[in-house]
């Protein structure tokens, strides 16, 4: 079936792609390698948005907060406390999913627009505390140096480490988006009123949409950490938020695999672009103006899109799985 | 199963809904008439929770149900469908169903294993009985508007509903589709034993099928009666029969 193809190939892209990534460090030279990890660790960054975003219709317009939350738990844990590496690991994610439940117990009692509106607020003053905090967080100085435990202190194999956990991230989350719980939610985008008049507690389900996106940021907070081994308040700044909601747009939002598309040519265009000039974000900008008059459903979102109209001239009616 | 009583709904001073009563006995099909704005679509509203009455009771298998939210309602097992086709563009005619019925099963927060064969005979079972399996694929935004209507109806009948609400089912549709639809209310009835509360323009179609039928006024009900009886009213015949 048409379906099932599609999804072979791009099971079959996907694995490739891992190949080459697997591969890849053993030739490339150690810049390239630290950009593809902080790519890696913000793909699930943007997975993870677009989770409740893209598949939940949801305005969760300061989701770096809970990745810096994460990335702040865990590198507190490791530099200050003599705790085993891995409870600062789990913490991050955890602590993170906490956040998300306590601010999302606010913000869903919310519609659309004050949702987001909220969320930025109550983001900001995460950002605030990390920001002021200074004994505990070092201020907008951060936490640089957090000691990472042996099997990944070396570029390469954090390198790995960090691929290794998108992986299998990558894979829950398909799982979650196929599963009754993913579907559902979708359905709540659709139609919250709908959802609500066949018997689904549609607020309940949104908080619990947001805790699972605010886990997997966080995790991809830890991640951050264990590429870059410092912490700074710039992580939970709403910048970054506008830039992982760009991501997820320029990917495309209906698709699976769009914010890994949308993380990796904003993270390099960041990268690239920024030793040139200071005016970044002027380009991210017009990026976006851009997307939203030609690309309003994304890179991959497009292609689809045209693969439908294609079919339905044929077909006469558009199918799907 | 179901009495409505002195039910009122204010929207601002405007009254939607100034005196509602209404009473269902299990298996019926009941109608509700009256004309534009009498309160019709508020009032079915008010029963299944998008709206909050101002005052009086809502019971439903001697239980009060006047405040419980939309969801809550829905478990009790009263399902509805709506007056504008109020379903999920985006997905497959089989997955707009599946979510009713996942629901129903409480299988909705079921995380990690995949939905796509979750339920899937009680989903075909339905989408058969509305005539809808051989489109099961199709999106549901793609579909015209009188199948859009009868998801609808398969959507609500995915709740297993003890009594089924349906607004103006067959609005905007042509007769043929009018035709297709009330015969299919009918079999619900009869095959299944549901008991259905709905609202309709088409005076033949409701006197034809309706077992009670209960006329309302600028928000007020003024008659519920045997469909012969209430033809005889002479009030019905100023308020909405035009004297004829």
């Amino acid at each position: 079936m048409f379906g099932d193809m599609v999804r072979r190939k791009s099971l079959g892209t996907g694995v490739a792609l891992f190949i080459v990534l697997l591969i890849a460090p053993l030739i490339i030279p150690k810049f390239y390698i630290y950009i593809l990890a902080v790519i890696f660790a913000t793909a699930l960054l943007a997975m993870s948005l677009n989770l409740v975003v893209g598949h939940g219709g949801l305005f969760q317009f300061h989701h770096a907060a809970f990745y810096g939350v994460g990335a702040y738990t865990a590198g507190l844990i490791l530099a200050k406390t003599s705790w085993p590496w891995w409870i600062g690991f789990m913490a991050g994610p955890i602590i993170a999913a906490l956040t998300g439940l306590v601010i999302g117990m606010f913000c869903v009692r919310l519609n659309r627009l004050y949702f987001g509106m909220l969320q930025i607020s109550l983001g900001s003053l995460i950002w605030a505390i990390a920001f002021r905090w200074y004994d505990l967080t070092g201020g907008d100085d951060g936490i640089h140096g957090i000691p990472m435990p042996e099997f990944i202190s070396s570029l390469k194999s954090s390198y790995y480490f960090v691929l290794i956990i998108l992986g299998v991230c990558l894979i829950l989350m398909y799982l979650i988006i196929k599963s009754p719980f993913g579907t559902t939610l979708q359905a709540i985008r659709d139609n919250p009123e709908r959802c609500a008049a066949v018997g689904i507690n549609v607020r309940r389900h949104q908080l619990m949409g947001i805790v699972v996106a605010t886990f997997f940021a966080g995790l991809a907070g830890v991640l951050f950490v264990t590429v870059e081994g410092s912490v700074f308040p710039d992580l939970l700044f709403w910048v970054l938020s506008l830039e992982i909601f760009i991501m997820c747009l320029l990917g495309g939002w209906f698709t699976f695999g769009g914010p890994i598309l949308g993380a990796a040519i904003i993270v390099s265009l960041r990268t690239f672009v920024g030793t040139y000039t200071e005016y970044w974000t002027l380009i991210l900008g017009i990026i976006l103006i851009l997307l939203i008059f030609f690309l309003p459903e994304g890179i991959m979102g497009y292609n689809f899109v045209e693969k439908f109209s294609f079919r339905s001239k044929r077909t006469s009616a558009s199918r799907v799985e | 199963m179901l009495q409505v009583q002195e039910l009122k709904k204010l929207f601002g001073d405007f009254k939607a809904v100034s005196s509602a009563n209404l009473t269902v006995e299990k298996g019926q099909l009941v109608a509700v008439i009256g004309p534009n704005g009498a309160g019709k679509t508020t009032l079915f509203n008010l029963i299944t929770g998008q709206l909050k009455p101002d005052s009086g009771r809502i019971v439903f298998n001697d239980e009060n149900i006047s405040n419980l939210p939309p969801y809550e309602i829905c478990r009790k097992g009263i399902a509805r469908s709506f007056q504008i086709a109020n379903i999920f563009p985006r997905l497959s005619v089989f997955r707009n169903v599946q979510v009713s019925v996942l629901s129903q099963q409480k299988l909705s927060n079921r995380l990690f294993r995949p939905a796509r064969n979750m339920a899937a005979d009680e989903t075909n079972r339905i989408l058969e009985s509305v005539g809808l399996l051989d489109r099961k694929l199709d999106v549901a935004g793609s579909l015209s508007h009188g199948d859009k209507r009868t998801l609808e109806i398969a959507i609500a009948l995915g709740n297993e509903p003890e009594l089924l609400i349906l607004d103006e089912p067959t609005a905007g549709m042509s007769p043929e589709e009018t035709a297709a639809t009330m015969s299919l209310i009918r079999k619900l009835a009869d095959e299944q034993g549901l008991t259905i509360l709905f609202c309709e323009h088409d005076m033949e179609v409701v006197f034809n099928v309706a077992q009670s039928i209960m006329v309302m006024q600028q928000g007020r009900t003024i008659v519920q009666d045997k469909p012969e009886d209430v033809r005889q009213n002479i009030e019905v015949q100023d308020a909405y029969l035009g004297g004829a």
